[in-house]
């Protein structure tokens, strides 16, 4: 009797083992895709239900194996042992493990339910809406309210809920911030909707979650929640009609910016009309979809840039210009534009210090 | 009339006669050999997946790695889950039914030997199909499930996904053939008295798999059919751009895809099941009970399809009705676990290999289990959707659950197919590093996925937080390694050393252990008569008034009699021409259609020669168990 006793202990170590493992990972700052982080009531209601479930599933588990662990040290053969006596089963037995269980999973089924009610929709009569559009291999985001599209970062104001709708423009894609909500599926000639409200100021990394392509690994985009003040000049600052530069390198990368072809993709006067995105989606070439590129009115705004791979400083810039493809590959622009494939268009080391200089002059 | 049929069934070629060589393994319809040919195939096939993973996993050990560019770790994931799956699995658990299962209901060979002989055949050429898209331009490189807008021919461009779609109509022609022939041979070929719940646990599970193939895979085959159409035709079934939902091919391919999985692991619950009471000197747990929770589980697997879509907006009614189905199919399942813990308790447990894996089957496959249900809570599984999560669990069901359970299979049965013993110390060690090196190798892929690390992603930056776990991980598929080289020693170390098996090595239970090691061509002298569930266990042993078995006196009979005259059907050349000319077919769709013409043609005279064929040659002498 007495050597069953650290049985017990022992699995009571290990859970606490595995608890304190996940433990660290949701405390350490350095994971910006971390589930056990919410920021927002989507997300932690997503945990608060993972939890429940993940402590139901580590007692069956102790409980189980232990069971297991306990039959196989207890009923090892020893030698010189008698056969054991043949039992074939045990009705009663059958029973309580069948409605042990069934019990237990009965009510995990009554909170999932409740929880996917409450999640469906947002409480609030008068979110903010943001119609993102997914492209192989960036997001781009349309605020319809405010006339501002953007790509790669969305802003939101901090304690608003935010109602998405999603589509997207070649593939499935999936819209997923961990730390505000859960996925979504971005579906071609699927309209789907999803909503998340952030608690509290921040930057939240996002990705896509099913399968694109080639660059699948590279389209990442972020939320930058602000406080309502900051958001509301964000939007003002977005609505500004675009800068021309009207000296210096910066002049000279807007004319690059038109001579090599950037502007038959990218938009930088302002919101892309519905009759230019219709213009510019021509069907497909060798597998890549002819569609706009992202529009690069504010583009000095925004702190990413290429699928929010890179942060949007000088020398980023310029590596992605030199060589798109070495950064991101299979990403369109290498692939389709001409300055990339037109050997007559090819930037030189000057046009791409132009270009720098002219990009980051669009705040 | 003899004439005739010999004339007609000699229209391509003469009867093949050769019972030793290479010809006679390409000809042969024993189940015996080709149970053997499968598991080969299936193990050369369990190597190349593993290959790829390593491949995956060396890229993923540290951020922004070159090992491989992303377009070729795009074709390893496709292709590693493609293999393990139809090329490993899958094949690894006929070569078992192709064995074990005349042998265990008491059969001289399965209800039709060329048809036998034909799915093998049809697998090998089916997925040397596939792999050949390796050299000609590019494997299939749409991930395994192969999400429909990506595998249209404006988004894949290349011929990997049409290798994919004819491979996997070939592989599927095989398993329908393989699974019919189950079907009979299991309700037909039994022994006398061996009622159905008299089959071996083994056995059950086998029938509900058969059943299951032969409903899942037209689903598959019809959507790949359309598929082919939409690239080779220009038909618009998945063609977005022509207005197409793209959600028509998940469900289509999930209705297929969830009750695959339940054909993946039931063989091995049934492996389990007969390995469990032998080294516990104790029948089965609930016998009756551990059968109806596999065929509930095979009828409730028709009703969870969509738990694989919680992300794609089916709404919070049909997620509701997809998260309870897939929650409560956990209750069958936890009964066969909890009847296994009670086929233990109070036996008397001996750790052979075999026993190990099994023991290590449960314990996996528990955890799987548990990462299932919370998976089956539709609004957390948002967050665990399409990230390291689900690899992690599906590897705790496919590999902690299907490849150990297999192992212990291959440990248990493998005296009888070879007639001699692996060495077990070999054994034991392998069993630690390979069950060890798994866990290394899946555990942290949980905190990965909870991390927020999406799967399918050939790179990850350094500021995620997902170095470590990722290093950890992969140091475990090196311990698989050495453990898979260790089981590779010690096969051919025991092939020519090994110890001599006799009969009955483990105080068997089932038929199979009542003739020789290996068995005779016709298996059975005498087909016996069935009477008790552990059928040759009754023979052995009667039960006192308190259960406990009391050794019975053998009587002399049973000495090894050469049988008189067996009639055994005859190796035959048309399965394998009709399997050629079938991938020809599928060849020439991929390059010239004049292949496929060729193909056709081929296939053509194969079934009409094979129609023709009379099953036993009447110049054949009966067989002398040349095996």
């Amino acid at each position: 009797m007495l050597r069953r006793r650290p049985l017990l202990p022992h699995w009571l170590l290990i859970a606490a083992c595995l608890s304190l493992l996940l433990l660290l990972i949701s405390c350490t700052p350095s994971h910006p895709q971390s589930t056990f982080d919410a920021a927002g009531p989507v997300s932690r209601s997503q945990l608060n239900l993972f939890w429940v479930i993940f402590w139901a599933s580590l007692g069956v588990f102790v409980v189980v194996v232990g069971a297991l662990l306990y039959s196989v040290v207890r009923f090892r053969e020893k030698p010189g042992q008698a056969m054991p006596t043949q039992v074939h089963g045990n009705r009663k037995l059958e029973i309580a493990w069948t409605v042990a269980p069934a019990l237990l999973l009965g009510a995990i089924a009554v909170m999932t339910v409740q929880t996917l009610f409450e999640l469906e929709d947002p409480p609030s009569d008068n979110p903010l809406q943001v119609r993102v559009v997914a492209h192989q291999w960036w997001f781009e985001a349309i605020y319809p309210e405010y006339n501002v599209t953007t790509a790669n970062e969305i802003n939101v104001p901090v304690g608003r809920d935010v109602s998405f709708t999603l589509d997207s423009e070649d593939v499935i894609h999936s819209f997923w911030v961990p730390k505000l909500s859960g996925k979504m599926d971005v579906i071609p000639n699927v309209t789907n909707a999803t909503w998340f409200r952030a608690d509290e100021a921040g930057v939240f990394y996002g990705q896509c979650a099913e399968f694109c392509g080639v660059a699948h690994a590279l389209m990442k985009f972020r939320v930058v929640a602000q406080p309502p003040e900051e958001f509301e000049q964000w939007l003002a600052a977005q609505q500004a009609p675009a800068r021309t530069p009207t000296e210096g390198a910066a002049l000279a990368g807007q004319t690059v910016f038109s001579a090599k072809g950037c502007i038959v993709c990218h938009t930088v006067t302002g919101p892309d009309t519905e009759a230019l995105r219709a213009s510019r989606n021509r069907g497909f070439l060798d597998g890549q979809p002819l569609t706009h590129g992202p529009n690069l009115t504010h583009f000095a705004s925004r702190g990413s840039f290429a699928g929010s791979i890179m942060e949007t400083d000088d020398e980023n810039l310029a590596a992605w210009l030199r060589d798109p493809e070495q950064v991101k590959p299979g990403n369109r622009m290498s692939r389709l534009a001409a300055a990339f494939n037109d050997p007559a268009l090819e930037l030189s080391e000057s046009d791409i210090s132009a270009l720098v200089a002219y990009l980051q002059s669009l705040e | 009339m003899a004439t005739a049929n010999q004339m007609l069934g000699g229209v391509l070629a003469k009867r093949p006669v050769s019972a030793t060589g290479v010809m006679s393994w390409i000809t042969t319809i024993d189940h015996k050999r080709i149970g053997i040919l499968y598991g080969v195939t299936a193990f050369i096939f369990f190597i190349l997946g593993g290959v790829e993973a390593l491949l995956m996993r060396l890229q993923l050990s540290s951020p922004e790695a070159g090992v491989v560019s992303a377009e070729v770790y795009s074709q390893m994931f496709t292709m590693h889950g493609t293999t393990m799956i139809f090329l490993v699995v899958m094949p690894m658990g006929a070569a078992f039914f192709n064995f074990m299962i005349p042998l265990m209901i008491g059969a001289r060979d399965v209800a039709f030997p060329r048809l036998n002989a034909f799915s093998y055949w049809t697998f090998l050429f089916g997925a040397i199909l596939l792999n050949v898209s390796f050299l000609t331009g590019g494997a299939p490189n749409v991930g395994w499930f192969g999400y429909s807008p990506l595998t249209n021919d404006t988004f894949a461009i290349g011929r990997g996904v049409d290798y994919w779609i004819l491979g996997l109509q070939v592989l599927g022609i095989s398993s329908l053939a393989a699974a019919f022939n189950f079907i009979v041979t299991i309700i037909n070929m039994r022994a006398p008295g061996m009622s159905m719940m008299k089959l071996p646990v083994f056995v059950w599970m086998t029938l509900i798999v058969s059943f299951l193939l032969v409903l899942a895979f037209p689903v598959l085959t019809v959507a790949i059919t359309l598929l082919l159409f939409d690239r080779l035709f220009g038909t618009a079934f998945f063609d977005t751009g022509a207005g197409a939902n793209p959600l028509i091919w998940q469900h289509f391919f999930w209705a297929f895809g969830h009750p695959e999985v339940y054909i993946l692991i039931l063989p091995a619950m049934g492996i389990v099941s007969e390995v469990l009471p032998v080294f516990s000197k104790k029948p089965l747990f609930g016998y009756t009970v551990v059968v109806f929770s596999g065929v509930l589980i095979g009828l409730m697997g028709w009703g969870v399809w969509s738990h694989h879509m919680f992300t794609v907006g089916l709404g919070p009614v049909a997620n509701s009705a997809f998260a309870l189905i897939t929650m409560f199919i956990a209750v069958p399942t936890g009964i066969k676990i909890f009847n296994w813990i009670g086929t233990m308790w109070g036996g008397s447990v001996k750790f052979t290999t075999a026993m190990l894996f099994a023991i290590g089957f449960i314990a996996m496959f528990i955890i799987g289990g548990l990462s299932g249900v919370m998976h089956a809570v539709a609004p957390s599984d948002t967050q665990q959707s399409d990230t390291y999560f689900v690899v992690a669990h599906l590897h705790y069901v496919l590999f902690g659950g299907s490849i150990l359970g297999l192992f212990a299979g291959i440990y248990y049965w493998w005296p009888k197919i070879t007639g001699r013993l692996l060495n077990e110390l070999m054994g034991k060690a392998q069993f630690w590093l390979f069950f060890i090196g798994f866990n290394v190798t899946f555990f942290p892929m949980h905190f990965l996925g909870m991390d927020g690390m999406p799967r399918r992603v050939y790179t990850y930056s350094a500021d995620q937080g997902w170095e470590f776990w990722n290093a950890f991980s992969t140091v475990g598929v090196f311990l698989i390694g050495i453990s898979l080289i260790l089981f590779i020693h010690n096969v051919i170390h025991t092939n020519r050393k090994g110890e001599r098996a006799g009969n009955d090595p483990w105080n068997g239970r089932t038929l199979e252990w009542s003739i020789p090691s290996p068995p005779p061509e016709y298996n059975f002298a005498v087909i016996p008569t069935v009477k008790d569930r552990d059928a040759y266990w009754a023979e052995k042993y009667s039960e006192d008034p308190d259960g406990r078995p009391i050794p019975k006196v053998q009587g002399a009979a049973q000495a090894e009699e050469k049988p008189v005259k067996i009639h055994m059907p005859t190796p035959s050349y048309y399965p394998v021409l009709l399997a050629a000319g079938l991938t020809l077919i599928a060849g020439g769709l991929l390059s010239h259609i004049s292949v496929s013409v060729i193909g056709g043609i081929v296939s053509l005279a194969a079934i009409y020669s094979w129609a023709f064929e009379p099953a036993t040659a009447p110049e054949s002498t009966p067989s002398d168990g040349a095996y």
